[in-house]
């Protein structure tokens, strides 16, 4: 009885809340700050000719080197959460024969598709995060498929790779530091200096999203 | 009401959705994807709010975009702590609500 008071008093909730913020939504007026003719004014000196790209890496440049960090630690918890025991793991027998040559298939493609967005980044919809995101799902592909084994703890080359991204993008930050401010670029190098964040970034941030993954997919799993 | 305030309000409803899952259901894998959708939807109110005079603002775009790959990072996190309680203790439930159904 008390479960089922508790659930009709947590659907109420959620019902009014819906409710009452649909209403302030009908009633909202336009922000009075509009950032769109800023980031178009300021586009030209970005380096980048994409606005979503332009904001991510240069005007809030901050948010995503601290997004990257936050992606590190998130590794680093799930890597800590692991059980230390767990033995190096083994390509176990190929039982599916479909899903191999798929992603013998797929894969190549994948990664030539990752490069592109990488490069499209600068000027149209795409970008380190998408193309990270499409490798590190090569990379899981590649592990179903048991084409892979799963990773056990990193060596000191996944490590590097790992913080590579950080690293890069923390290092020119803080070279960045006696121009004045943090993560400002000067215009002239603006558009190399953050091709050469978003390429470090796509491979640190394919291995991250890879390793959340691939990391914890080698104990096992099964209950002690 | 414009289409922009229709997706707000889808957004608005997922949240709901999400954050009555988050405290309803038991089984933390469930509660994981709840969370998920609450955040999904809190994406949903911040893009198409950006986007009611018509062109889409890319600072909140970029702003979601930063939020998606930390709400996976966090999934991810929450997985394995899941996991790691199924191992120890082979099962996924909180204990705090064992009233479920």
């Amino acid at each position: 009885m008390s479960a089922n008071l508790r659930r009709l008093a947590v659907i109420l909730g959620a019902a009014t809340f819906v409710w009452l913020l649909a209403d302030t939504l009908f009633t909202l007026p336009l922000p009075a700050v509009d950032l769109r003719p800023l980031v178009s004014a300021n586009l030209a000196q970005s380096g980048v000719t994409h606005p979503v790209t332009a904001v991510l890496l240069n005007f809030r440049g901050f948010d995503t080197l601290l997004e990257i960090a936050v992606m590190l630690v998130a590794l680093i918890a799930v890597l800590a959460s692991l059980p230390g025991d767990s033995s190096r793991a083994t390509v176990s027998d190929n039982t599916d024969d479909m899903l191999p040559a798929f992603s013998r298939t797929a894969v190549p493609l994948m990664l030539l598709y990752a490069l592109y967005l990488l490069w499209a980044g600068a000027f149209r919809p795409g970008g380190a995060f998408q193309a990270g995101a499409l490798l590190a799902a090569a990379l899981a592909l590649l592990h179903l498929a048991r084409l892979m084994p799963a990773w056990s703890a990193p060596g000191l080359l996944l490590r590097g790779g790992l913080v590579a991204g950080f690293l890069v993008f923390l290092g020119i930050a803080a070279a960045l530091m006696a121009g004045g401010a943090l993560l400002q670029y000067p215009p002239a190098h603006a558009g190399m200096l953050i091709l050469l964040i978003e390429s470090t970034l796509a491979v640190s941030l394919a291995l991250i999203l890879a390793g959340l993954f691939l990391f914890v997919s080698s104990d096992g799993g099964t209950p002690k | 009401m414009t289409s922009e305030l229709l997706f707000a309000v889808t957004g608005v409803i997922l949240f709901a959705i999400g954050a009555a899952g988050t405290i309803l259901l038991a089984n933390l894998l469930r509660r994981v994807l709840a969370f998920n959708i609450m955040g999904s939807g809190a994406c949903v109110v911040l893009v198409s709010l950006a986007q009611r005079n018509g062109i889409a603002d890319p600072v909140p775009q970029a702003m979601v975009l930063t939020g998606i790959v930390v709400a996976v990072a966090a999934t991810g996190v929450a997985l394995a702590l899941t996991r790691r309680l199924h191992q120890l203790t082979g099962e996924c439930e909180t204990t705090s609500s064992v009233e479920h159904d």
